[in-house]
């Protein structure tokens, strides 16, 4: 079976992000880009499947510019077999829907039997994607997994069922599954891989190659405008003898935080 | 705490290749999530973290820039930026990963036989055979020439006999490669663990590089089958062409060690609260910082062009010699500074400074003691040798 995995890349979680203007959104250039953590733990997934024989291929989807390459090959190195970017104009304005067509095409026509995500991406953190790619294709999901086992032409996952508890979910393949962490520890590249990820080559596609057009992909939501979000109010700091500021603290947390 | 960036303050990463940075990116990572936890205990303990020998051999850093048989075939700036990771975690860790590449593969792949390359360097590469370099002795450091462990052709075997000291590696060794004269002409051996006549005692006390096993190497009567002799290389150019390759490996790594004592110093300095303010809000504090950036960055700009001019095969040993010997007197002097910011903290081992402070001593001294680099430029500007 071949697997399919959605990687974004994204701004690293501790790159100072500053928007630019309120039209042209993040200024992306002084920003470190990483592969979206939680396709990592899609990535994972999909190469201990290969390590444990039951797919025979990992094919790794992106979509976006050539700088996303980087990411690729960081997948590459890691152990995945197959390197696919879809890069259109026609997407540059998309949004989720238009996305998950792009990446339901492209995993349909290589023929995928499972395609596994992040449960969310964290830059924009729409976590839409996977559930829509799902839809597109007509195929069972599980959304948020933290632990999975695929077998005999099934799965089984374990997922969020709110209030800390989880459900367990089985189903037939094909499918498609977003994954939490929790569900497994990431691998890194070694120097072997690096070496291989140099030749490794980036398969480009665009819309017309995937039977898609511009109109297909076209934006459902539109953005208003970007701006940061507003300034966290200054600390309060108690002040006096320390039993009574703990007194006074718990009381707080209690009261206004509502924490405990 | 936020994970550790290294420091970039010229924006050298956009002269590196993709595949260096991934190189750099997951030695750095290695050594944040593995090593930099454990490492204090094992500096006061006195051990090397043995049990990650077998992932540092599956990381690939071993023999990195070396190509074929099963070595990474990586760029010398990659090895330099690995250097410079592994040294931010202990200069022990990076010596241990010198050893074993520059000092024991390196010789293997230049000047052994292809019988003595299939069989060390696979298993070498993945960490499932340790090596040492034996060259100083105890009477014999900076002038290995006059080294006097030798030896003899019986007909079939070498029979050698020495003693060498502050041998790393050598506790720890499946094999060394000693530098020993036969007929007056220094060659080198392998010579395997479990050879008679072939032991290394774990040298006790160090104040440095505790987190680093050191030891002699003694042989008496030591017997070794005649294919065990390097066969491409006669005099002391074979010891210092692997001495050559760690240098340049020294001076990123000791970068990495400068690093790390200038993270330490800045985060205290922000958050170390003296006259009701930050001591960051010093002049004098913040002079010391700015040198330490100073110094850091002009390092780098150092290791990179030497890096890049060996990429080529055009560097000369005197230009790495400068390069080692810059490098490692600013990371000394500013592990010191640190130490100095730390105040009384500064000598603890919750941070990381008094240790890289005490190890640079040792690399300050090892692979050409400074001023025996300082020498090696005397004689390129003068022409006259000061100390031969
Ligand atoms: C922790 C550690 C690990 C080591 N690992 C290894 C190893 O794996 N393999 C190995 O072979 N060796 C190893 N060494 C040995 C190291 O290479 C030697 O210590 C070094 O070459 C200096 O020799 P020495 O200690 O005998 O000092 P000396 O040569 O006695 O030098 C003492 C001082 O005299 C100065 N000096 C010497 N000659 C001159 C001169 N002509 N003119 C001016 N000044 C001079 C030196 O600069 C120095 O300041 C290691 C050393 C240490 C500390």
């Amino acid at each position: 079976m071949k697997i399919g995995v959605c990687l974004k890349q994204v701004p690293a979680t501790d790159s100072p992000i500053k928007v630019k203007d309120a039209v042209s959104g993040v200024d992306l250039a002084a920003v470190k880009m990483v592969i979206n953590p939680y396709d990592e733990f899609a990535l994972e997934e999909a190469l201990k499947l290969k390590d444990a024989g039951i797919a025979t291929q990992v094919i790794v989807y992106t979509v976006g510019p050539a700088d996303a390459d980087a990411r690729l090959k960081d997948a590459v190195a890691r152990g995945a077999d197959i390197l696919v970017r879809i890069d259109d104009p026609g997407l540059a304005a998309a949004d989720s829907l238009g996305f998950a067509k792009a990446l339901a095409a492209a995993a349909k026509a290589d023929g995928v039997g499972l395609i596994l995500a992040g449960k969310q991406a964290v830059d924009t953190d729409n976590a839409q994607v996977p559930a829509m790619i799902a839809e597109l294709l007509g195929w069972a999901q599980a959304t948020e997994c933290d632990k999975l086992e695929v077998a005999g032409g099934g799965f089984k996952a374990w997922v969020a069922a709110g209030g800390g508890t989880r459900d367990v979910l089985q189903g037939s393949l094909p499918a498609v599954i977003s994954t939490d962490k929790g569900i497994n520890s990431p691998r890194s590249p070694n120097i072997k891989g690096v070496m291989a990820s140099k030749k490794a080559p980036v398969a480009v596609k665009d819309l017309a190659a995937l039977g898609l057009s511009a109109g297909d992909v076209a934006a459902k939501v539109s953005l208003k405008a970007w701006g940061a979000p507003p300034p966290r109010p200054a600390g309060r700091i108690l002040q006096g003898a320390p039993a009574q500021v703990a007194k006074e603290l718990v009381g707080l947390l209690r009261s206004e935080a509502k924490v405990i | 705490m936020a994970r550790y960036q290294g420091l970039d303050f010229y924006n050298i990463d956009a002269q590196l290749t993709e595949e260096e940075r991934m190189v750099r990116d997951l030695v750095r990572k290695w050594t944040e999530d593995k090593f930099v936890p454990i490492i204090e205990g094992h500096a006061r303990a006195g051990t090397f973290p043995t049990h990650l020998i077998p992932e540092i051999g599956e990381m690939g850093v071993l023999g990195m820039n070396l190509h074929g048989y099963e070595c990474g075939g990586m760029s010398n700036v990659a090895y330099g930026l690995a250097c410079q990771e592994l040294e931010r975690g202990d200069s022990g860790l990076r010596s241990f990963v010198s050893v074993q590449g520059s000092l024991v593969m390196f010789p293997i792949w230049r000047f052994g036989s292809e019988a003595q390359k299939q069989k060390y360097l696979p298993k070498m590469a993945k960490g499932e055979l340790i090596g040492c370099f034996g060259l100083t002795e105890p009477d014999f450091g900076s002038n290995p020439g006059g080294m006097l462990t030798h030896a003899v052709d019986d007909g079939d075997s070498y029979v050698l006999n020495g003693a060498k000291m502050w041998i790393t590696n050598a506790p720890l060794a499946h094999l060394a490669v000693v530098w020993a004269k036969l007929d007056g002409v220094i060659r080198g051996f392998i010579v395997e663990r479990g050879d008679a006549g072939f032991s290394t005692p774990e040298m006790h006390g160090k104040h440095s590089l505790r987190a680093s096993a050191t030891g002699e190497i003694v042989l008496q009567d030591c017997r070794i089958p005649k294919d065990r002799i390097l066969p491409e290389v006669r005099g002391l150019k074979g010891p210092m062409s692997c001495l050559n390759n760690a240098r340049f490996g020294i001076s990123w790594g000791a970068l990495g060690a400068a690093m790390a004592c200038y993270h330490s110093s800045r985060d205290y300095a922000l958050n170390r609260i003296q006259f009701g303010k930050p001591i960051a809000s010093f002049q004098l504090v913040q002079n010391k910082l700015a040198w330490m950036l100073r110094e850091i960055t002009k390092g780098q700009l150092l290791a990179l062009h030497v890096g890049r001019m060996k990429d080529e095969g055009k560097v000369t040993p005197e230009q790495i010699s400068l390069a080692k010997m810059n490098n490692v007197d600013i990371a000394l002097q500013i592990a010191r500074v640190s130490r100095d910011i730390h105040g009384a903290n500064g000598i603890l081992d919750e941070y990381p400074v008094m240790r890289h402070a005490a190890n640079l001593e040792s690399v300050y001294t090892y692979e050409g003691t400074h001023d025996i680099h300082n020498l090696i430029l005397g004689r390129w500007i003068t022409g006259i040798s000061a100390f031969e």
